[in-house]
């Protein structure tokens, strides 16, 4: 019993981390379209900043937390304009293709010009080591990143559904003619949107530097986890983005402490069953089925 | 229509991570070499990953190691030198087999390569290993670790110098079992590499009186050890033993030190190299113990030659520089003793020959198996107050003597 608790414990607590990691990819999806599949490069170059702004600039976890993002904000807006806009009227294929052959130009680069073995982070002070809750043990660092994760995805979602901001941008994705034609200018929201979601996936990036190697591949196995956290909570779902990433953490959790090995692959069963049952995901648009 | 299209294109690009893929190689056709020496000039090949995960651990620094080792031999020998005229070829094989292979056949053939040394990552190694046979040409691995260079898979013409997986086994667990590190649990990655390394570390910790009480495999690759490191510290272990390598290996370290676990349970990792404390801080993997092949700052001779290497590359040489520097000496010297470059005289040279140079501590070139045992040394990573200068990373715990590090030469492999 104990042991399935504290399983559950280290698995909501990835969960949330995978929530954060996921909710961009969401987001991105939900306002423009795009299946954004730079996401994953985004969460490396997001690590990658964070390391080099310690090597270079004696710039910790904290600023990072704040640069990191503003930084790939930008890099989604540039990506957005110079690129990405130009392809939305077409098959969302396009640029499903466009971000995958940006993904593998980006990591080449940053092997090109970092090598391939990690780079060096340092666990923030005051957030290292465990805590025991009675009687289990959890890695500190590791509820600071769940906590932080959720309380983003919550303002995300209040930011998106109660403010006046957020309408808009529904509005706009809901219905892009009849948006404009009530005079709102439904293209002035699409790249601070597009910028918005990569910026997310640079946060993750920066949380994850303290405990996952920080190298050019980091990225590339971690998008594959995302892609079945958002099939399963439904594509372009934010509520469906964090539920599917508890959900998956907990699973992972569950396969790591149960079924060793399987703790991957029961991922995938999870993400087969739902789109068996439910193929728009949990939280997906049944219009689409 | 577009959901639908959308949700089943990433369920597609998501299933597609559970997929992996594996390379094969071929052989090549036979060729001599005759005279005194072949083509007037004695060719060393070194075949190894100059952009890739190896790169730092031997790489481009390798030439510079084995360039010294002809600046020794030329100084020694002066005029009465067999080989006169030697020249260094270089090639990338990023790790892959496929490609180790090809440029192996090109050195052989196309730049006259005598020899061909280094080669990093198994597959890769054996890839050359077949070359090495079908040419007759010498081979002599430093960089990987599979036993099947001296086993099923051995050669007349293939030598396997630094070190391989079992003496890695022996002298880890072997080390730590005699300090007192009874109880172990063992995190490895389920592929053949890891496989390996657990029956290896497995039967070493059982053999020097411990016991295994958990052996647990997870999947490669893998970033997200939390679970597997509580369950694994559930059978409150003394030692908890980690058989990932490179990015998996950071992974896993980072959070065993963020569940608390560093100072607690002593870290033991299968396969590490200097580069790897290098590149992520000894803070990191400070007390963790493995087995090092050789250590530059073990004594003043080790020194003295890190020094000279220090000189031309800016940096400290890692056990496998200094492993293609002893390689590339001791077949020029070889080639000195028989008086000529035919691959036959110089095995037979190589074949027995006992040695002791800034590489090899009572070293022995077997020739029952053609593996090249010497004393090895367990090794712990020291705080960051105990560090004097840069890559001063490693406290010896002991030296383990050449006999007890490596296995006897196994019946599975007939020249």
């Amino acid at each position: 019993m104990t042991q399935f608790l504290q399983y559950t414990l280290q698995g909501l607590a990835a969960g949330g981390f995978y929530a954060l990691a996921a909710l961009g990819l969401a987001v991105i999806f939900g306002v423009l379209g795009v299946v954004n599949f730079s996401h994953g490069a985004c969460y490396m170059l997001g690590a990658m900043i964070s390391a080099l702004l310690l090597e270079h600039f004696s710039l910790g976890f904290w600023p990072a937390l704040v640069i990191v993002p503003v930084i790939m904000f930008f890099v989604g807006v540039l990506v957005e304009r110079l690129l990405v806009q130009w392809l939305l009227r077409l098959d969302p294929l396009y640029n499903f293709l466009l971000t995958f052959g940006l993904t593998l130009l980006t990591v080449d680069i940053m092997k090109r010009q970092f090598g391939v073995s990690s780079l060096k982070y340092e666990v923030p002070a005051g957030l290292g080591g465990r805590i025991s809750l009675g009687s289990v043990d959890l890695s500190i660092y590791q509820l600071f990143a769940a906590a932080f994760a959720v309380v983003i995805c919550l303002l995300v979602w209040v930011g998106l559904t109660k403010t006046r901001v957020g309408m808009i941008v529904r509005a706009a994705t809901e219905d892009a003619e009849r948006s404009r034609a009530l005079g709102i200018n439904v293209a002035r929201w699409v790249t601070p949107v597009f910028g918005f979601g990569i910026a997310l996936a640079g946060l993750a990036g920066v949380l994850a530097a303290p405990y996952r190697a920080i190298n050019a591949d980091m990225g590339s196995n971690f998008i594959i986890i995302l892609f079945a956290i958002v099939v399963i909570g439904g594509l372009g779902s934010i509520l469906g983005a964090v539920v599917a990433g508890f959900l998956v953490g907990l699973v992972e959790a569950y396969g790591q402490g149960y079924y060793g090995q399987l703790s991957q692959v029961l991922i995938f069963v999870l993400m087969a069953a739902v789109v068996l049952v439910r193929p728009a995901g949990l939280f997906g648009r049944e219009e689409a089925a | 229509m577009r959901h639908t299209r959308m949700i089943s294109l990433a369920a597609l690009v998501a299933s597609s991570g559970l997929v992996l893929t594996a390379c094969g190689s071929a052989g090549g056709g036979p060729s001599s070499g005759g005279g005194k020496i072949s083509d007037d000039k004695v060719v060393l090949g070194l075949l190894n990953d100059q952009s890739g995960v190896y790169k730092d651990l031997s790489g481009p620094n390798s030439k510079v190691a084995i360039e010294m080792a002809v600046a020794d031999y030329k100084a020694k020998y002066g005029d009465k030198a067999v080989a006169k005229n030697i020249e260094i070829t270089m090639a990338d094989h990023q790790n892959k087999p496929d490609i180790a292979n090809s440029k192996a056949q090109e050195m052989y053939d196309r730049d006259k390569a005598d020899i061909i040394l280094d080669v990093p990552t198994s597959s890769a190694g054996l890839a050359v290993a077949t070359q090495a046979k079908a040419k007759k040409k010498l081979y002599i691995n430093i960089g990987a670790g599979t036993t099947a260079l001296t086993g099923a898979q051995c050669n007349k013409y293939t030598f396997h110098w630094a070190y391989d997986t079992a003496m890695l086994a022996a002298g880890t667990a072997g080390g730590i079992v005699d300090g007192g590190g009874k109880n172990w649990s063992i995190v490895y990655p389920d592929y053949a590499f890891g496989q390996d390394m657990n029956k290896s570390f497995t039967a070493a910790v059982e053999k020097a009186g411990g016991t295994v009480q958990q052996s647990i495999a997870t999947p490669f690759p893998n970033d997200n050890f939390a679970t597997f490191i509580t369950k694994a510290e559930s059978s409150k272990p003394d030692v908890m033993g980690i058989m990932a390598a490179g990015g998996d290996l950071v992974n896993f370290v980072k959070q065993f030190n963020q569940a608390g676990l560093q100072g607690k349970t002593q870290l033991a990792v299968g396969l590490m190299f200097i580069t790897d404390i290098h590149s992520l801080g000894v803070d990191q993997f400070q007390g963790t113990q493995f087995t090092d092949a050789w250590y530059w700052n073990f004594d003043d001779q080790n020194r003295a030659w890190a020094d000279k290497f220090k000189e031309k590359t800016n940096t400290r040489p890692s056990f496998a520089h200094a492993g293609n520097y002893s390689a590339a000496l001791n077949y020029l010297e070889a080639i000195q003793a028989a008086g000529t470059d035919d691959a036959d005289a110089v095995v037979k040279e190589l074949e027995g020959k006992k040695i002791n140079d800034i590489f090899l501590r009572n070293g022995e070139v077997r020739a029952a198996d053609h593996n090249v045992i010497h004393d090895v040394y367990l090794a712990e990573v020291k705080s960051k107050a105990e560090v004097k200068e840069d890559w001063d990373y490693e406290k010896i715990v002991k030296t383990i003597p050449a006999a007890d590090a490596y296995a006897a030469p196994s019946g599975a492999c007939s020249m």
